[in-house]
Formats: structure tokens, sequence, C-alpha cells
């Protein structure tokens, strides 16, 4: 039972820098300056860097033959447990920061929890990992300050991804079953906690840049316990090509 | 309006008590920026410990037509080398 727990809490951990890792991966080549691009590229890297510790040890875990590239890439669609925000496209790039801003807050609240976490493994990879995502937060915040509070133009585009991307907000805090039993073994943190520090952080980086948070949202789920939306079977196919057409491929 | 970012010039220490050594330039619409674009772009490897970063606009260079009356007189003046010296003995690894 907490084996089952843990593997499903290091697969739950691992699927959102995976996801996001994978929509900063399509930036490569695409990026507004060459040097945005570099940086882009780097974090995604920064993602999938964390994401192989989670996944080599859910596959020690789950043994009977799992790999981390069998969990990374030959689960099916419902099996990836990655919040809804992570999927969203990357429609210009006031989207793309503002998306990587608020998973960024919440990324580095939840590592800073990981770090005290009872399992010694998990805490060993976020205090190797809160360094990359402080850098993560101090890019993407410095990005909203810079375009909410830069032209018209660009504090529009920022506020419409806003107005957009918030309705993906509060799934990260919203606990699934899984967490709810990770944190009962002070494994992981109680999200619950997490929220009001996340909210006051969120709100300030907003106030130096001049955008407002939506009136009213309706907010959105499912993503964490596998309901996606129409976006996921479009990453996925690109994301698990290569391993699904020439099965066992090493390179 | 000009809408090119401006380029800067990305200056590295590798390493604590070295100097800062020019590594290349970038593109940055201001100083904070070329800070994070240099650690991208730069010090992926492990390559610093220190970045400076200056707008190229504020280097002032050398003309290089003017290198013979610049350079060329130190030439023949081997004098202001520190090679003249007789050095003691007992100073050792010079």
């Amino acid at each position: 039972m907490e084996q089952k727990a843990l593997s499903d809490y290091l697969m739950l951990l691992g699927d959102n820098p995976t996801i996001l890792g994978q929509r900063l991966g399509e930036l490569c080549g695409h990026g507004p300056e060459l040097e945005t691009d570099i940086a882009m590229t780097n974090i995604s890297l920064d993602l999938f860097g964390q994401v192989r510790n989670y996944f080599q040890y859910a596959a020690e875990v789950m043994g009977n033959g799992a790999t981390e590239d069998s969990v990374a890439m030959l689960r099916l669609e419902h099996e990836y447990k990655n919040a809804l925000l992570v999927e969203q496209p990357n429609r210009d790039f006031a989207y793309v920061i503002c998306r990587q801003f608020l998973f960024d807050v919440y990324h580095q609240l939840l590592l800073k929890e990981l770090m005290s976490s009872k399992n010694e493994r998990i805490s060993a990879i976020a205090h190797k990992s809160i360094k990359e995502v402080d850098y993560h937060v101090d890019f993407s915040s410095t990005w909203m300050k810079r375009l909410g509070d830069g032209t018209d133009e660009s504090n529009k585009r920022l506020s419409e991804a806003m107005g957009f991307l918030w309705r993906y907000s509060m799934e990260l805090f919203e606990p699934t079953e899984t967490e709810t039993l990770i944190a009962e073994m002070s494994v992981g943190p109680d999200l619950g906690e997490l929220k009001p520090v996340y909210l006051e952080k969120v709100k300030e980086v907003l106030n130096e840049s001049n955008i407002e948070l939506p009136e009213k949202t309706t907010f959105q789920y499912g993503g964490k316990t596998g309901r996606h939306t129409e976006y996921m079977g479009y990453i996925l196919a690109e994301f698990q090509y290569m391993q699904r057409a020439y099965p066992n491929m090493q390179w | 309006m000009n809408k090119d970012w401006p380029i800067w010039e990305i200056f590295i220490r590798s390493k604590n008590g070295l100097d800062h050594r020019h590594a290349g330039s970038l593109h940055a619409a201001d100083a904070e920026m070329a800070i994070q674009n240099a650690r991208d772009v730069y010090t992926r490897r492990q390559e610093g410990v220190s970045v400076w970063v200056v707008e190229s606009k504020h280097i002032t260079a050398s003309n290089p037509e003017k290198s013979g009356e610049l350079f060329e007189p130190a030439k023949d003046k081997v004098y202001r080398h520190p090679t003249f010296y007789n050095l003691p003995d007992e100073l050792k690894h010079m």
C-alpha cells in the first residue's frame, strides 16, 4: 500500500515537469530571440533532469522490469497525472511566461517542503532541484514584470494570458488521494497550507506587473486524476513517437 | 523605434582570484536580462563564478589603423622587460 502510494506520488511529481518540459522544448528554434530560446530550452533541460531522478526512483519502487523510460514514455494518456496548467499550449510568449510563472512559484514552494520530506531520497532530489527552480522563479518573475510593466501591447497580451491560465492554477493545490496519503506519511506537504503563501507571492509579482487577476474564475480540475484537456493527446503523440515507433530504442 | 535589443559584452570570472575574461556578446533589453542570458548562454558548463555585463556601445576600442603608432614603438625597447636583473640565488620559482 505504501509502495503503491510512493510510486504514484513519484509519477505525480515527475509528470508536471515532464509535460511542461515538453512544451518548452517545442520552443527550441522558435524562441522570440536567440538568447530567450536558449533560456527556455535550458529550463526544459533542468526539468527533464529532475524528472529522471523521480522516474528512476519510481521504476525501482515499481519493479517488474519498469525503467525510467517505460515510466516516462509508455504510459497511456489517463495514466499521466500532470496538472492541466502545464499542458496548455504556447499561444504566444506571454502565455509561455505566464504558465511558467504560475508553475514556478508552486514548484518552489513544493520543493522547499519536500526538502524536509521523511523520505530521504525525495528530500535529496528536492535539495538538488531547488537551486534550478529558484532561478526559474527569478526568470519568469522578471519577465512577468517586464511584459506587464512594458508597453500597452505587452501588458494587454499578458493580461489575456493570465485571464485564461489562472483557471488552471488552483488544481495544483487540490490534493489527490495519493497526495493526501503521502501527507499523512510525512513524505509530502499539506497542499492546503501552501495555497495562501502561493496566492500572496503571485499577487506580489502581479502588483509590480500591473496585471490583475480575473474577477470571477471557474477553476478547472482534472489533470491530476488523469482527465486531460484536448491538447494532451497531441503532446504525447510527439513525446512518445520514438518509443512507440521503435520499441526499446536506445540512443 | 529600434526594435532590436542592444548588444552586451559578457565578462566571466572562472574562479575566485582569476580575472574576468571576455566570453562573447549577446542581445538583451536591459542589464538584468543580460546577466540572465549570460548565465544561460555562457555558464552552462560551470564556466563561471561571476559575470560582468556592459553594453557594447560603452566600450571604446582602439583603431586598428593606428596600431602602428600605438604599439610598434614598444618593439625595440627590450630594456622595458625585467630581464636585465640578476636574481639572487635564494629566490626560487621566478
